[in-house]
């Protein structure tokens, strides 16, 4: 079994499992409540895994092996890196629950149900050790994504519920292939024995393209990124919030676990590509982002912008870089997720994402304009803020192997300095000009609820970043351990100057003395 | 073999045979009242047939199989397992039928006829001979009875035009198929002097003559009509939408298990040494089906019309299998057939319960409007059924596409296995499309409450089989269907 004497990766799918076939049945008001009780037992649950996690113990921990599907298995097991992302999936799940608790009133019980089977399907992602089992979870978030865009979406929703399923769909099938391949090749199924597979250099080409297009799909990286906005401004704000705060990590998820150490030759083969895609993102995104009169629009354009921080990190090749892209999957992950709950609490009073339909907004809603200038701050990177040390880590990881990457992608972070303060600026600052802006209530108890938690561990992971990444550096050793073999060389030849003979002559008594001491 | 041993081996052909005719009887002069009788009569006959197929799968005696008749007629595991699921979809087609004639007749009587269940009884004797078939002969016979008994079932409401129309579009290009098949199986016999499959591989084993060659492909080029193969498949869409719905609901599942069986026993048993042959020709048709049947699926109004395109479609998936050509991807066609059997049922007996408020049946796409409000259950089962056609994890559909692109990759063909797959995302585009029209759009208000239980409990059994916890099956169908698809490459 494992450390804890019960199954508990398999309790936490089984939970939100059952509450969402329960829910299925339930009225509207016991659905809300089913939903938040399963949500915040499994974050429970959650806590009681990061509490017993050992730090520096064994790479896989928890682990459960049941090869009840004959050609697969029910094989889960955590280590460091799935930890947090699961940590981080349990830890916005109830947070969702309660931003849908007044802004959903139609097919509730239904709507709770999509998003228990997202919070199972996301567990399993991360703690999937079988390949199929962890294609399985991956492909089926397809499904309740699709309608809870479709069913609870916007006006456009039919339209971006379909571009959001094909496109990342028609990224992931070949990812099948490739799989199909590679078990066949190695004879397992297993990830952990996947991880330290030597596939041959030609073969890993293919394979590492046929990931990558399931990847660089669900990260987004431009230019694959075009369903992302369509799909975040018809999404409810909890729909938007799983699929920035979750659903975007499974990229880069992929890549840290499949990607690099199952293929390291390819991945340094590919450098430049990475490396071309995500300075193109960077500045690209960024810009748009700035022109963008749709504040959801904006947020999801930036998070393309951040996920391509989080490339050039994983790719970097080195420990510097491997921990900021984790820590800037983490950060985004809870700091876009507020930034859309912000919008969401100003769209539930005035039902528009205009940014010029607001303004002033510090004046009546100081509470709000407090809370939203911290989650503008952290996705700036401001320090103290949690995003100030993923970007600083992994820009300090692209710098150590290329300059120019390094150059290029900062000024992403002064270019998201400019949107987001540009945004605040018109949504928070200036008079109330809006009648029905001057009349909006600030922050309820429930929405207070929603975001002092999010803010708190984004203070958290700002000023002691210690604690998120403990779990996960020996298994960030140990990935650098297994690249290291194909590391791709830096462009910066830092080397030692050799000290120049000194002459001879009257320094000659010098030197003796240097010597003598 | 003992003439005995031999009528011993065609238990379930003379099961079916001989009540069959009894009922023919039964009918002939019970008349029209008698047609729930001889349906519960024929149902039982399909359950005792069942039994003996069922047993020749199960018990170790028969592990072997044998061959009746001279080597005309062979009972092996891959036989057992086929007739199994061909006699479950012709039950499943017998107990659907009487609630759809009730209202169908003219002047609302009902349209219920004895000859309805003795016809599927027939053909299922046919088809149970197609699967058992080793020699041309059988063949022939076989896919003929059950050819003859489909274009009278086809147009069994004789008096509505589509029907009728369904059964002669049907009848005239079935006939040429079995024309064309007919050709090539005189070519095969000319050029290697045998009907039988073991002596048409012995002789290929030499090298294969232009000749014989052409006759191998006109074999093929029948087979591929009667499986609905692109680009024979053109039929299919009209019969499908024009028969009535508890015979499409036999045609899309009895005999393409039949016709896809027999096609799999030619190409490894009789054309086996000549694999390079046919893998080409295999690989085109399997490509061509994905592609046409995902493409051709995206203008449907029609639900039934749509069906029929996603059943080229999975036709397409399956012969995947075929054409890599080793063991592996036997099993997974018949492990694809199996789940393709429930989704297939499951989604035409949910369409069987989709009327009107005056009762008459709802076959439009844009009638299902808003259905998830309507009836939610029927609704989440349809949608199970089409994210499991689309072959999206977590729903078993995905273990049979899973299953047939690991034989392909198994077998070197990773390019079809790519391109397959790659087509496949054409297709989830019309399954999304159902849901969506079910989801999202405004309730059309056109569907009513069902009473029929037996739709129900037939429509869950399905749904239960295609949801994930048909994943805990796969120890139980892998085993089933490797053990048949050895069977079939016994000679190897």
């Amino acid at each position: 079994m494992n450390e804890l004497g019960f199954p508990i990766l398999s309790l936490m799918l089984a939970i939100p499992t059952i509450a969402a076939i329960v829910c299925l049945f339930l009225s509207a008001n016991s659905a809300r409540w089913m939903a938040l009780i399963a949500t915040l037992a499994n974050l429970a649950l959650g806590i009681v895994l990061w509490l017993n996690y050992d730090i520096g113990g064994a790479q896989w921990q928890f682990t459960e092996n049941a090869p009840i599907f004959g050609r697969f298995s029910w094989a889960l097991g955590i280590d460091g890196i799935a930890l947090m992302l699961i940590m981080l999936s349990v830890f916005l799940m109830p947070i969702c629950i309660g931003a849908s608790w007044e802004a959903i009133q139609k097919r509730v019980g239904e709507y709770m149900a999509a998003f228990l089977f997202m919070e199972t399907l996301m567990i399993g992602v991360f703690a999937a050790q079988d390949i199929f089992l962890f294609y399985i979870f991956f492909e089926a978030g397809l499904i309740p994504m699709y309608l809870i865009i479709g069913i609870w979406g916007g006006a456009d929703r039919i339209y971006a519920s379909y571009k959001f399923f094909l496109y990342t769909l028609l990224g992931s099938v070949l990812m099948l292939i490739a799989m199909l391949w590679m078990t066949n090749q190695a004879g397992t199924t297993d990830i952990p024995t996947l991880m330290n597979y030597d596939f041959a250099p030609e073969a890993q080409t293919w394979l590492w393209l046929a990931f990558f297009a399931s990847f660089a799909v669900k990260m987004p990286m431009w230019p694959v990124h075009t369903w992302l906005p369509d799909a975040h401004v018809q999404a409810p704000t909890a729909g938007s919030v799983i699929l920035a705060g979750v659903l975007l990590k499974l990229g880069g998820y992929g890549f840290i676990r499949f990607s690099l150490p199952m293929f390291p030759e390819a991945s340094a083969q590919f450098v430049w590509l990475i490396f071309g895609l995500s300075m193109v993102a960077v500045v690209y995104t960024s810009l748009v982002a700035l022109v963008q009169h749709d504040m959801k629009k904006l947020i999801a354009y930036s998070s393309v912008a951040h996920m391509a921080i989080v490339t050039v990190g994983l790719f970097a090749f080195n420990k510097q870089g491997l921990e900021g892209a984790m820590i800037v999957m983490l950060s985004h992950g809870l700091v876009s997720g507020a930034l859309f709950l912000c919008v969401g609490v100003i769209y539930d009073r005035l039902h528009t994402r205009e940014i010029d339909r607001y303004g002033g907004l510090s004046i009546n809603m100081p509470k709000y304009a407090l809370l939203f200038l911290l989650f503008t701050m952290a996705s700036i990177g401001l320090p103290g803020t949690s995003g100030f040390v993923g970007e600083f880590l992994s820009l300090l990881g692209i710098y150590k192997v290329s300059s120019w990457v390094a150059l290029v992608c900062t000024t992403g972070i002064i270019l998201g300095a400019g949107y987001m303060l540009y945004l605040y600026r018109r949504v928070a600052y200036g008079d109330l000009v809006h009648e029905d802006v001057k009349a909006m209530s600030d922050l309820s108890g429930r929405e207070m609820a929603l975001l002092a938690p999010i803010a708190a561990v984004v203070l958290w992971m700002g000023v002691y970043p210690e604690s998120f990444l403990a779990p996960m550096r020996q298994d960030i050793t140990t990935l650098e351990a297994r690249i290291a073999r194909a590391q791709p060389q830096g462009d910066a030849q830092i080397t030692m100057g050799v000290p120049k003979k000194e002459e001879k002559g009257e320094h000659g008594s010098h030197e003796a003395s240097e010597g003598g001491h | 073999m003992s003439v005995g041993n031999s009528l011993y081996l065609v238990a379930p052909e003379i099961i079916l045979g001989a009540s069959g005719l009894l009922l023919l009887l039964i009918g002939a002069w019970g008349g029209f009242k008698s047609s729930r009788l001889v349906s519960i009569l024929a149902v039982a006959a399909l359950f005792a047939a069942s039994a003996v197929a069922f047993e020749f799968l199960t018990n170790p005696s028969f592990a072997d199989g044998g061959d009746a008749f001279f080597g005309q007629y062979r009972v092996d595991k891959f036989s057992a397992l086929t007739k199994l699921l061909i006699y479950i979809s012709a039950i499943v087609s017998i107990i659907i039928a009487p609630r759809f004639f009730e209202n169908a007749g003219s002047r609302r009587t009902s349209a219920m006829r004895p000859e309805y269940p003795v016809l599927i009884l027939f053909a299922s004797v046919g088809m149970g001979m197609m699967v058992s078939a080793v020699d041309l002969m059988t063949l022939y016979i076989g896919l003929e009875l059950n050819s003859l008994a489909a274009y009278v079932l086809a147009s069994f409401l004789r008096n509505d035009e589509r029907s009728a129309e369904a059964g002669l579009k049907y009848f005239v290009l079935g006939a040429l198929a079995s024309g064309i098949l007919l050709f090539g199986m005189s070519l095969l016999y000319g050029f290697t002097g045998t009907t039988s499959f073991n002596g048409i591989n012995q002789a290929f084993e030499g090298g294969l003559s232009t000749g014989a060659l052409f006759g191998l492909i006109f074999v093929l080029a029948g087979m591929a009509f009667k499986i609905s193969a692109v680009p024979f498949h053109m039929w299919t869409p009209d019969v499908y939408e024009g028969a009535p719905t508890p015979v499409t609901t036999f045609f899309a599942t009895a005999p393409k298990v039949a016709a896809l069986a027999l096609t799999m026993r030619l190409a490894i048993e009789a054309f086996g040494s000549q694999v390079a042959a046919w893998q080409q020709i295999i690989i085109f048709i399997a490509l061509a089906s994905i592609v046409v049947g995902a493409a051709g699926a995206i203008g449907q109004t029609n639900i039934k019309r749509l069906l029929a395109y996603s059943s080229i479609n999975n036709v397409g998936f399956i012969l995947i299998g075929l054409a890599a050509a080793n063991q592996a991807g036997a099993s997974a066609m018949l492990v694809y057939l199996m789940i393709y059997v429930a989704m297939t049922l499951g989604s035409f007996v949910a369409v069987l319960d989709l009327r009107d408020a005056d009762g008459n049946q709802v076959e439009e796409i844009s009638s299902l409007a808003g259905l998830s409000k309507s009836r939610p259950a029927l609704a989440a089962a349809m949608a199970i059924f089409m994210f499991s056609l689309a072959g999206i994890p977590p729903l078993f559909g995905f273990w049979g596409k899973f299953l047939v692109f690991e034989a392909a990759v198994k077998a070197d063909l990773i390019l079809l296995a790519a391109l397959g797959i790659a087509a496949s995302v054409i297709g989830a585009f019309y399954y999304l499309k159902v849901i969506k029209v079910m989801y999202f759009d405004e309730p059309a208000d056109v569907v009513v409450k069902s009473d029929s239980k037996s739709h129900a409990i037939i429509i869950a059994l399905c749904a239960l089989f295609v949801s994930p916890l048909g994943y805990l099956l796969i120890p139980v169908l892998g085993n089933i269907a490797d053990q048949a698809a050895a069977a079939l490459f016994w000679a190897f």
